[in-house]
């Protein structure tokens, strides 16, 4: 689908919430349709059942958290443990979370309506509505991101379970294949930030930490990993020369 | 792998929902009166970065799960790649992510089956 011309804005909440939608489609859709098959076929090659799949991509969608959760509910990690990595790794949603209020919340925006809008932040709706939002009449874009990420949840929740099923379905090196499509999705999305110093520093002490602290403690590393890792290249950072100088990779 | 127990995966699937929603309401809460580029904003962020790359180096490196059965060098390699067409796209994600689980799969195609 391409726009020949720029349309005039919504005017009405259901002009807003179809124009999300037909905006969805394409390929922030298909981005997310791949990673989902490949969390899905995670889920069945760690012999997990597809009910466990699907209520984690309705319950979190956040990709990063869903695979942590699978992965160590595979060693049988403890449920503290659990829910203490998953929330580290997905802090990341609360920065993302402030940054979108200003430009969802209008004067009368009801705070449930911005509760349950909460729920859809992923990295895929966050850039679309950072990007194109501004075109959108401010009362109206909470209508606009509905229509733009249910498209999208609804697809992880299909993509899960054709995951699951292709994962039987197709040779083993195809499946294994899928399931290597987060590390690496992740990996390259990470190392677009690499300008800032304090994240360079975040990957480096991980990826050294990560394996070194899992061999120590299957249970406690990742956590450990975070907390030590992410403190240090904090501190690091803060300490180094001016951060965010831009121009240099 | 032992099976896990239905309650277990319950229990596990419902602590990663509530340490996820957690962090969109407090968001919602948090929004106009804390600046997402406050500090404490950039420690979450360098432990979230920390604990993710920590967690992808693991499944590279010391595969727990169903990669536990394919090579080291595969999965090296394939990373490998993946990051050395990314730089070489100018940073395209999308081309990297195709290079680096297309060389994966053949690579294990031609290796023959995996258990």
């Amino acid at each position: 689908m391409t726009p020949s011309q720029t349309p005039p804005g919504p005017t009405t909440p259901r002009a807003a919430l179809v124009l999300g939608l037909r905006e969805s489609i394409g390929l922030p859709v298909a981005v997310l349709a791949a990673s989902f098959l490949g969390f899905g076929s995670l889920v069945a090659k760690t012999d997990l059942p597809l009910w466990l799949g699907l209520a984690s991509t309705l319950t979190g969608w956040a990709l990063p958290g869903q695979v942590a959760l699978v992965e160590m509910a595979a060693v049988g990690s403890s449920v503290l443990v659990i829910a203490l990595a998953v929330g580290m790794v997905n802090a990341r949603l609360l920065p993302m979370t402030i940054t979108l209020m200003p430009l969802l919340r209008a004067p009368g925006t009801r705070p449930w309506g911005l509760y349950a809008a909460s729920h859809l932040i992923a990295v895929t709706s966050w850039i679309g509505l950072m990007q194109r939002g501004h075109r959108v009449p401010h009362a109206l874009r909470l209508s606009y991101f509905f229509g733009f990420s249910l498209p999208l949840w609804a697809m992880s929740l299909v993509a899960t379970a054709v995951g699951f099923h292709l994962a039987g379905a197709v040779p083993s090196a195809v499946s294994l294949g899928l399931v290597f499509l987060n590390p690496l999705y992740f990996l390259l999305v990470m190392c677009v930030d690499l300008r800032r110093r304090a994240l360079l520093l975040s990957l480096m002490f991980g990826a050294v930490l990560g394996p070194l602290l899992h061999l120590l403690s299957p249970d406690w590393g990742l956590p450990a990993t975070g907390l030590v890792g992410g403190t240090l290249a904090w501190l690091l950072a803060r300490r180094g020369p001016p951060r965010d100088a831009p121009g240099h990779g | 792998m032992a099976e896990p127990s239905a309650l277990y995966l319950i229990l596990a699937l419902a602590a990663a929902a509530v340490a996820t929603y957690v962090w969109r309401a407090l968001g919602v809460a948090l929004g106009g009166r804390l600046g997402a580029t406050a500090p404490v904003m950039d420690w979450i962020g360098c432990v979230a970065y920390a604990l993710l790359a920590g967690l992808i180096l693991r499944m590279i490196l010391l595969p727990a799960g169903p990669l536990a059965d394919t090579p080291a060098l595969a999965r090296v390699g394939a990373a490998g790649l993946a990051v050395a067409v990314f730089f070489a796209t100018r940073r395209n994600v999308a081309l990297g992510v195709v290079a680096g689980t297309t060389a994966f799969t053949l690579w294990l195609w031609i290796g023959g089956p995996v258990p």
